[in-house]
């Protein structure tokens, strides 16, 4: 146990420093940004003064490793543009990201369990059929043209929903939440909708693989037999062994949402960590760039550490192949 | 010869009859998979002949009038009197002639990226099997980091360090798709390699490269063609995203996702078809390849093949 435990957390750790190595030495390779910081009015002795406050005259491994040393106490360096830590930038922004990318997953359970277990239970219903043609359309669909469409009949065509911000926002832990306002929930469906459509087609195909490779178990047979309400041998019996692969699946993909709410908080405008790395690229604003993917990585690589360590723990077959 | 043919047992004709044929009548028996595929021939053959279809090169900055900006679909065009069928954009384009423009770029992104990282793919994942060691090791580790994360944050950062551009959004479908191609191309050489008709071909003194490229190569084909053109719309997809993200093609030389993008900001006073007309043929577009992919997974899949 401990050293499965031990060699994954290694694993994990090689992982991360590989891409603070990727991260680093890839956006050196980009355009100077002082070409862009700093006026053409300046003179040589006042660019290379700015040169060396912002540490681009040292050696390229030199500038790793003071920015190693700063990761590790959480500093990525400062914005060229904002002047501010670019940690603090991404993380003032992160809880917007989070509240849509857990809106989505919320969203993704709440509509897609139920029409999954409607879907296997019912495999050759027409509604069934036209889910699973759904679904299709689902992941293949540009989950950009989709928000477009979306607001053009939600917002512009109809006038229900708003299409860009957050909202009225109320405090809670210190954070700025959308989702305790009506108008920020009205402000939430939209963005968290569109960033949910995939989700919602891969839960319901799993939910309702799940449903169909249960029911015809025995102990299924044997609650009907017992005399106990379909509802319940659906409820009880039914859900609870299918719902392991859908969490799975669902605690892994929190890390693209987070990632994909790129596209959505572009065209939603909604102020997160995802639309502040797109300016942020579009102004070659480095450190900034630099902080939102380690920190994307670090979350990405710590939920695929969870997810593996809960199923090395409730699995038995897992451990069994680890020790070999 | 003869004799065997006309036995009636239905396996025997199928193993008389060239796999590669048997695969196309089976593909062809489906409806849907026909019609995505002449829905694609068509779409490819407009954008191959792009130039001697449309009313103007939307290119071409000399051929656009600003004064015909933003017009609704079925207007005319004052001075040589052509209609816009489906309306013009923001800087005066003809939107038939900028999408089927764009259609160009879109497929020649997706098309090209894909074959470029089947071959790279391919080969370094018949490397990696017919090596094996360290070598093996390692590039299976960077197969599985790159799979591992979500395709749109390698883009981002593969796109942030190498600038915008229609050749760096290439480059990154490249660098991001090789990966697949690699795995099953190892997975499926690995496994071929264990079988009889390799140990003939070694015992008969065939050389390493001709039994890994001339018998072990065609038998992984199937899987590696199916990933190539689920790949194909999965490219196409990512460009236009990217685009519509600023981080792809010129502004002066929209494809589909940038056309979709320059037309968001006129959708909220209600010039819908700006975005509309592009999105509908991209989504086209995906949709066939995706109806043609998925036949074909269910035609060369091995399991159902055996």
């Amino acid at each position: 146990m401990i050293g499965w435990a031990l060699r994954r957390l290694t694993q994990s750790l090689l992982v991360i420093l590989l891409m603070t190595l990727v991260v680093f030495v890839g956006l050196n390779a980009i355009g100077n940004p002082m070409d862009i910081l700093v006026g053409e009015d300046l003179n040589q002795a006042e660019r290379l003064q700015a040169i060396a406050h912002l540490g681009l005259d040292q050696p390229l491994w030199q500038q790793y490793l003071i920015f190693l040393k700063g990761a590790v106490h959480g500093n990525l360096g400062q914005s060229f543009v904002y002047h501010e830590d670019a940690m603090r930038l991404i993380l003032q922004r992160l809880p917007a990201t989070f509240e849509l990318a857990f809106s989505a997953l919320f969203l993704a359970v709440v509509i897609g369990v139920p029409l999954g277990m409607f879907a296997g239970m019912y495999p050759e219903h027409p509604l069934s059929r036209l889910m699973m043609a759904a679904s299709i359309v689902g992941f293949s669909l540009p989950a950009f043209w989709v928000a477009l469409m979306m607001i053009m009949l939600f917002s512009i065509t109809l006038g229900w929903l708003p299409a860009s911000g957050r909202g009225e926002t109320r405090e809670w832990l210190g954070v700025q939440w959308s989702w305790l306002t009506l108008d920020g929930l009205q402000h939430l469906l939209l963005p968290a909708l569109n960033l949910a459509l995939f989700k919602i087609s891969l839960v319901l195909r799993l939910t309702r693989a799940g449903v169909r490779e249960v029911l015809p178990q025995e102990f299924v047979k044997f609650a009907r037999a017992k005399g106990l309400s379909p509802m319940r041998v659906m409820c009880m019996h039914v859900m609870r062994n299918t719902m392991i692969p859908v969490v799975t699946v669902l605690a892994m993909e929190l890390g693209s949402t987070i990632a994909y709410a790129v596209v959505t908080e572009s065209i939603f405008a909604w102020p997160g960590a995802g639309k502040l790395i797109l300016d942020s690229i579009n102004m070659l604003d480095r450190p900034v760039v630099v902080a939102y993917l380690m920190v994307v990585v670090v979350i990405f690589v710590v939920l695929n550490l969870i997810v593996d360590s809960l199923y090395y723990l409730l699995d038995p077959r897992v451990r069994i192949e680890a020790s070999r | 010869m003869n004799v065997i043919e006309k036995v009636p047992i239905g396996s025997t004709l199928l193993q008389a009859q060239s796999p590669w044929r048997r695969v196309l009548a089976e593909f062809f028996s489906s409806p849907t998979a026909v019609t995505g595929l002449v829905v694609l021939l068509l779409i490819v053959l407009v954008a191959a002949l792009a130039p001697w279809i449309v009313v103007q090169t939307p290119y071409d900055l000399m051929q656009l009038n600003v004064m015909d900006a933003r017009m609704p679909p079925g207007s005319l065009n004052g001075d040589s009197g052509y209609t816009y069928w489906l309306g013009t954009d923001g800087q005066g384009r003809d939107l038939v002639s900028a999408i089927i423009y764009g259609l160009r770029i879109s497929l020649w992104v997706g098309i090209g990226s894909a074959l470029i990282a089947a071959v790279i793919g391919t080969l370094l994942g018949l490397v990696s099997a017919y090596v094996g060691g360290w070598l093996d090791a390692l590039l299976m580790r960077l197969v599985d980091l790159l799979l591992s994360f979500p395709v749109i944050l390698m883009a981002l950062m593969i796109l942030a360090w190498l600038g915008k551009g229609v050749g760096n959004v290439m480059l990154t479908l490249i660098m991001l798709e090789w990966a697949y191609y690699a795995r099953t191309a190892r997975g499926q050489a690995l496994t071929e390699s264990r079988r009889e008709y390799v140990d003939a071909a070694r015992g008969q003194g065939v050389g390493p490269l001709r039994i890994v490229v001339g018998h072990i190569l065609p038998n992984c084909l199937p899987p590696l063609i199916v990933i190539g053109a689920l790949q194909i719309a999965r490219a196409i997809t990512l460009e236009a995203t990217l685009s519509f993200l600023g981080l792809g093609v010129p502004v002066t030389e929209p494809s589909l996702g940038l056309l979709i993008a320059n037309g968001f900001q006129y959708m909220l006073s209600n010039e819908y078809w700006i975005s509309l007309f592009p999105g509908l043929a991209l989504l086209i577009t995906i949709v066939a390849i995706n109806l043609v992919g998925d036949r074909l997974r269910d035609v060369l899949n091995p399991r159902l093949q055996r």
